[in-house]
């Protein structure tokens, strides 16, 4: 079939074509993955197709693809419910909470990832212990503490239940990424005769934006969707977030599917948008935190 | 902002650069826990207000250990934890190893999968429990198409079958998050080890077997104990989809605590039941732990 | 033991990247042939594509007289050992030797005492129930070498294994690897990028640049009838001296003969030209053919910049009046300053002269008269 390899008449040796090579495996790996992604994606579509739909329509015979296109059930959901407040009212406290603790935070980090002091192990624990709460048990006491304080149904009423887990989690993202950037370049910087302070704000500070950008979307998308908190420490409308307003959209004779439906749209596109974009940092953050634990 | 001090010990530069973090930690975490231990102590009904706060001591706690609705919403608890994290695992594990491979469309499938982790766990269970809602539902629709149902089905009546919605939202939101840690574990491992497998002639089941699995060993628990907290944690979630119905049938731990708290108002026995709570929880962690560290010793 | 042939075998990358081009080449049954060049010369590529750890994008490549290209690692029966060795973490030394046995379903007792075999010749019985980490650099390549030997392979790959062994060490090994080739009688294709490993150990040398084989040739054959500029160059240390030179036609004894001059040299060559001008063209020679005596007439002169002892030689680093540097090697015993003027004398059988377009060799070697 092939000319020995001592053949020099220049003539390349005849060989059947090299196919790709697609074998059976590799097709159902794909069709397992495409059936996954499917899966993932179907409750997206059938609430957006949903929520396009008019309630009557929706139960009288439901069908996969979109009929009728009607837009009231958005427009319900700020004219009558006025959806506007929730959606402010998230924005604030995950806001808040997060710019917070992304600067308590990164002074914390920064400590725990540059400087060699006991008591450092401890404290990490200490860090991950309190990750690992259970929410539950301290609803009553915060509860009671809010009440005293009258600040129950505020917004300082929110931010401050959000430390707990938005403070533990910033810390230890951002410990986790400032290890991962090399240490020379500070060192160079204090051969040169910076202080700390000038390596940690000329140096450390403009590298870790990145791992500030990401840990600050982290922590704004677990705060946005906190429920218990949110629902046991607002009274009414006035201050309730957004996962809590929808959970508790009430109709008059029904549920009223179309605008929990577009509620739940206008509430996700925001974050999904966020993720699509920024999905590389996402994955490095959250993995970068985790299992280097 | 917090002075940095030159000349400052080593010692004391870090504490200072701590501290604000930690007083919030301990303000807001440490000494609400402390509380709610203090008050599970105590007899506290704020509907009988006139019987006052007198102490009990362990009585509360004698009480859950006799309560049969608790033992029940453990239950519930612990099968929904164990089912989930199993197929979290599985599918988990097979999501990692596409997304480790590179082809066209990776970034679009990492992407798409992390949507439904970052959604509200109240959107999601949302809009399962629309799929899965009445006679009008999709999933009743397309299941009845398919030939698989003969007639829609009730899914919320029954606890049996309302289980069938909340797992599979619940695999649905967790597993990008599951394959995330998986995934970074198996980009941890050293991709000369499977060629020098394949020299050795493993195929790649043995490849898988005895290379991908033993080295992702620390990645997997690590997994396992993240899991199994947020699953006894569980709440937003059953909160939505079955409200613990129906009736109590899928109560979990912590519903059955926020009920017994912000619902009939009893503070004391709720704190206790909270206690409780975070006692299995830190207990499970500890348990977990243990075993990774051990681990982590043996291999370094 | 099977012999290893690449036949005019193409690896290109889809992003374009051209590995390897239209490459031939071949192991003999038995033999220990190095494949030796700059990085990005496709040596790995070549390596890998003959383990199955790449497929070739065109061409045929045969172990023994088994057409492989299309086999997977798993069913060519090479054993390869790789630069970082790649030992399984998880396993003991006992169960990383064992693995390829225990794939192909051998008896247990039969895996135990083969690995008893090759622990014992290795050195390796105290370290046997060890895990890689616990190990050093030295016995971790070690239990790499085991690991192939034990399968009893057709064919040893080594993909650079001595890089991450310090100097004295690579040294030894070295003369370890040796030793175990001609134990074996088996054949071994070796990756390197060092040029003296590649001289001591193989029975031929294939040097690669840029995915193209330059010459394959005896150790021997290299050193003393390089190809091309490029292998002339990169076969001995201190590299070869290159000097610019133009081949002016004019009539010799032996018939249409051109004479070469160079620059600063002042040395005249007959050498053969065919038909038009050779044009430009490089002289190539060794330091070890270059001498430096003191300031002499009629010989070019020059300065001597740096001086090398090394101990059994001087390395001699000197500058033309023209400019051009010189590296040449004296004895040990000359006293040669830095600052010195010298005078340079090329020994004419260790000229070379290369076509400056093309680096190709102009055969036959010139024999040169000398002003």
């Amino acid at each position: 079939m092939s000319a020995p390899i001592t053949d020099r008449s220049g003539a390349r040796p005849v060989k059947k074509p090299r196919t790709s090579g697609v074998r059976w495996q590799t097709w159902l790996l794909g069709a397992a993955l495409v059936a996954l992604m499917l899966f993932t994606l179907f409750p997206f579509y059938w609430a957006i197709v949903a929520s396009l739909t008019s309630d009557a329509a929706l139960f009288r015979d439901p069908s996969l693809w979109p009929q009728h296109l009607i837009f009231d059930h958005y427009r319900a959901l700020f004219t009558e419910r006025d959806f506007i407040t929730p959606i402010r009212n998230s924005l604030v406290v995950a806001g808040t909470t997060t710019i917070f603790c992304l600067i308590v935070g990164t002074l914390a980090a920064y400590a725990l990832a540059r400087i060699e002091f006991r008591g450092k192990a401890a404290i990490m624990g200490f860090i991950l212990a309190v990750t690992m709460f259970p929410q539950i048990s301290i609803v009553s006491p915060l509860y009671l503490l809010l009440r005293s304080l009258h600040l129950i149904d505020t917004y300082p009423g929110l931010i401050m239940p959000y430390m707990t887990f938005a403070m533990p989690l910033t810390v230890w993202v951002l410990t986790g990424s400032i290890r991962q950037i090399p240490k020379d370049l500070e060192e160079a910087a204090h051969v040169d005769g910076a202080t700390r302070f000038q390596s940690f704000t000329k140096i450390l500070l403009p590298l870790a934006v990145p791992s500030l950008a990401t840990t600050g979307i982290l922590t704004f998308i677990y705060c946005w969707n906190e429920f218990l908190f949110a629902l046991s420490f607002t009274l009414g409308p006035e201050r309730q977030t957004v996962p809590v307003a929808i959970a508790l959209f009430r109709g008059q004779y029904q549920v009223p599917w179309g605008e929990i439906l577009a509620a739940a749209v206008v509430a996700t596109a925001p974050v999904a948008a966020m993720v699509l974009v920024f999905q590389r940092r996402i994955v490095q953050g959250l993995t970068a935190g985790a299992v280097k634990g | 902002m917090k002075k940095i001090s030159r000349l400052g010990h080593q010692a004391r530069l870090g504490w200072t650069l701590v501290a604000p973090a930690l007083s919030v930690i301990a303000l807001i975490a440490i000494f609400p826990l402390g509380w709610t231990f203090w008050e599970s102590l105590h007899l506290h009904e704020l509907r009988m207000p006139w019987l006052g706060k007198p102490f009990i001591g362990l009585a509360n706690y004698i009480e859950i250990a006799k309560d049969p609705r608790f033992w029940a919403a453990l239950g519930h608890t612990a099968f929904f934890t164990v089912v989930s994290i199993s197929l979290e695992l599985v599918i988990g594990l097979y999501l990692a190893l596409v997304m480790n491979r590179v082809f066209r469309g990776r970034g679009f499938v990492r992407a798409a999968v992390l949507v439904p982790w970052a959604i509200p766990t109240v959107v999601a269970a949302l809009l399962w429990r629309f799929i899965f809602e009445s006679q009008g539902g999709i999933a009743n629709a397309l299941l009845v198409r398919a030939g698989i149902l003969k007639e829609p089905m009730v899914w919320f009546i029954e606890a049996s079958t309302a289980w069938v919605p909340v797992i599979l939202s619940d695999v649905w939101k967790t597993t990008p998050f599951v394959a995330l840690l998986l995934l970074a574990g198996l980009q941890n491992i050293d991709l000369s080890l499977y060629e020098a497998a394949a020299v050795d002639g493993a195929n790649a089941w043995w490849q898988l077997r005895h290379i991908t699995l033993p080295l992702l060993k620390p990645a997997i628990l690590v997994t396992l104990i993240f899991r199994t907290l947020d699953g006894f944690r569980v709440f937003d979630l059953i909160y939505v989809l079955t409200g613990g119905g129906p009736g109590t049938s899928t109560e979990p731990v912590a519903l059955y605590t926020f009920n017994a708290l912000l619902q009939n108002l009893r503070f004391g026995y709720g704190s206790a039941l909270s206690v409780v709570i975070f006692a299995i929880t830190f207990g499970l962690a500890m348990f977990y732990v243990r075993g990774l560290g051990v681990k982590l010793g043996g291999e370094e | 033991m099977a012999r290893i042939a690449l036949e005019h075998v193409d690896k290109i990358y889809p992003n374009g990247y051209v590995a390897a081009r239209d490459l031939s080449l071949e192991a003999n049954d038995g033999e220990l042939l190095v494949l030796v060049g700059p990085s990005g010369s496709g040596k790995s590529t070549v390596l890998r594509l003959m383990a199955g750890l790449e497929r070739v994008s065109d061409g045929v490549i045969r172990i023994g007289d088994r057409d492989v290209t299309d086999l997977p690692p798993q069913q060519r029966d090479i054993a390869m050992v790789f630069q970082n060795y790649a030992l399984y973490p998880h396993m003991t030394v006992r169960q990383n030797l064992g693995f390829g046995l225990s794939i192909r379903k051998q008896a247990p007792a039969v895996i135990a005492t083969r690995v008893a075999a090759i622990a014992a010749s290795l050195g390796l019985e105290a370290l046997l129930d060890r895990k890689p980490a616990q190990l050093s650099g030295g016995q971790r390549q070690r239990v790499a070498l085991g690991r192939a030997i034990v399968r009893e392979p057709l064919a040893f790959l080594f993909d650079e294994p001595l890089s991450n062994l310090d100097a004295q060490l690579r040294v030894e090994t070295r003369v370890e690897l040796a030793r175990l080739h001609r134990k074996l009688g088996a054949t071994m294709v070796y990756v390197t990028h060092d040029q003296s490993e590649a001289l001591t150990l193989g029975d031929r040398i294939a040097v690669l640049k840029e995915g193209v084989l330059q010459q394959i040739a005896t150790p021997m054959e290299l050193y003393n009838h390089p190809a091309n500029k490029f292998v002339a160059g990169f076969i001995g240390s201190p590299a070869m001296n290159f000097i610019e030179g133009v081949i002016q036609r004019s009539e010799g004894p032996s018939g249409r003969m051109g004479m070469c001059t160079f620059k600063g040299i002042d040395l005249t060559l007959d050498v053969p030209c065919d038909g038009e001008s050779h044009g430009r063209v490089f002289l190539g020679v060794r330091p070890q053919h270059i001498e430096v005596t003191a300031d002499g007439e009629n010989r070019p002169k020059g300065e001597v910049g740096v001086v090398e002892p090394m101990g059994n030689e001087q390395i001699v680093y000197v500058t033309l009046t023209g400019g051009d540097r010189l590296v040449a090697v004296a004895p040990p015993q000359e006293t040669i300053r830095p600052g010195d003027i010298v005078s340079i004398r090329v020994k004419p059988e260790g000229v070379h002269i290369f076509d400056a377009e093309s680096g190709s060799r102009i055969e036959p070697s010139p024999y040169a008269i000398e002003r």
